[in-house]
């Protein structure tokens, strides 16, 4: 199978980078499946797991906490706000994020930024009940 | 003429100085291995961030509908300068070189009439700009507390240069820090953040024509990734800090040594003809009290 370079950059370090087979997206339109020679593209990004296939039926899962995917000729850059890999994702971090996003509801100003606080807010704690169960 | 006991005391004090900056020379030097891994790591992000606002605005030529973040407010009578320090001494002209070029650059726009803001992160810097711009500096923040800089300090300055970019309080911004080029070299860097400012080589080596998608929409991207590159860019200068900072001080610290070294090797010189001269005038007053016999 076709594969294409993957790149997974937070803004403290480089997360993964490699040649990967297919790799799933949460953009905020809906999750996408990113594979080989996938038109370029520019998506803003949800709370939610990156699914990457490195082939052989190897699947790494990470949590990315919002951001940017970029699909170009030459691959796939995701930019995430947050990221750590889903083996150091616990409860406990996944509930600090949740407290956060609410404290952005409560600290927005206008209404469109209490809005997009909301939106968010609400896509990490669905994530959260998903998880959980 | 100094008397034995004071140049033995003298010697002394100038070793402990010695062992002293020793000491901070390779506490410097650990620190700067840690300072410069995580100001490469952060590397690719800014890169990366880079490339995709440079290929977003550069197709975003119709300048009525750009966000104000890329365009501007249109006018430039209020200048923010956001200047980086340290928070420490001691790092030889790192914070003063700084402070230069900020203080400079204030001063050109001040004769040019337009209105100066200054922002300080790091405290040395304050303490040097204080003295002159006592009236314009609007704040100080201190990071003293936070021993490795993670995004979020970055973001919350960040946050507050965009509060106060929406309030309407500045035109431009100007970011003002060290970039780390190796130990002995660090270059005082001024980079304008508001509007962003994308120099024409990243843009050519962008331009391709591709035909990009997006999702939602290219202005909601713009909007969204704009004040994030804001951040990203202080995140930059903050870890670009950190290991300039360490580096000046590694040098300046082992210029100290040195110095102190040759130091108590001319005190010894001195202490130890001091101690024969003695000895000899001694035996001369023995001698000739017993000639006098």
């Amino acid at each position: 199978m076709a594969t294409f370079t993957f790149e997974l950059v937070s803004p403290e370090r480089l997360l993964f980078s490699g040649e990967v087979e297919s790799v799933v997206v949460p953009s905020s339109e809906g999750e996408m499946t990113v594979m080989a020679g996938h038109a370029p593209v520019m998506a803003v990004l949800k709370p939610g797991v990156v699914a990457v296939s490195e082939g052989k039926g190897a699947v790494r899962r990470l949590f990315v906490r919002g951001g940017f995917a970029d699909v170009g000729p030459d691959g796939l850059t995701i930019l995430a706000e947050v990221a750590l890999p889903m083996e150091e994702l616990d409860a406990e971090t996944l509930a600090q994020h949740v407290r956060d996003a609410e404290e952005d509801v409560a600290d927005a100003k206008t209404d469109q930024a209490r809005q997009a606080a909301a939106e968010r807010l609400s896509q990490l704690t669905e994530l959260r009940d998903a998880l959980v169960h | 003429m100094p008397s034995l006991k004071d140049l033995r005391n003298r010697i002394a004090s100038v070793k402990a100085t010695q062992k002293i900056t020793k000491a901070m020379q390779m506490v410097a030097a650990a620190k700067l291995r840690r300072a410069q891994t995580a100001a490469e790591a952060a590397r690719p992000y800014a890169e990366r961030m880079e490339t995709v606002l440079a290929n977003l605005a550069s197709r975003m030529t119709v300048t009525e509908g750009a966000p104000r973040l890329l365009a501007g407010t249109g006018r430039d009578e209020t200048h923010l300068l956001i200047v980086c320090t340290a928070e420490r001494g001691l790092c030889g002209a790192f914070n003063s070189s700084i402070a230069r070029l900020a203080r400079d650059k204030a001063n050109a726009l001040m004769a040019q009439g337009k209105t100066v803001k200054i922002l300080c992160v790091g405290k040395k810097g304050y303490d040097i700009l204080r003295r002159q711009f006592r009236d314009q500096i609007i704040e100080l923040i201190e990071l003293r507390s936070v021993r490795q800089i993670g995004f979020e300090n970055a973001d919350a300055v960040g946050r507050k240069v965009l509060q106060m970019f929406d309030a309407g309080e500045f035109d431009v911004a100007t970011l003002f820090y060290s970039k780390f080029k190796s130990v002995i070299s660090q270059v005082p860097t001024a980079q304008q953040i508001i509007p962003a400012e994308f120099d024409g080589e990243t843009k050519a080596a962008t331009g391709l024509d591709a035909v990009y998608d997006y999702e939602p929409g290219e202005e909601e991207i713009l909007a969204a990734l704009l004040p994030r590159n804001v951040s990203v860019q202080i995140f930059r200068a903050l870890l670009e800090n950190g290991a300039s900072e360490q580096g000046a001080r590694m040098s300046a610290m082992d210029n100290a040594t040195r110095n102190a070294g040759e130091m108590i090797k001319k005190q010894t010189l001195t202490y130890n003809r001091t101690r024969q001269a003695m000895i000899t005038k001694e035996l001369i007053e023995i001698i000739s009290g017993a000639e006098a016999l």
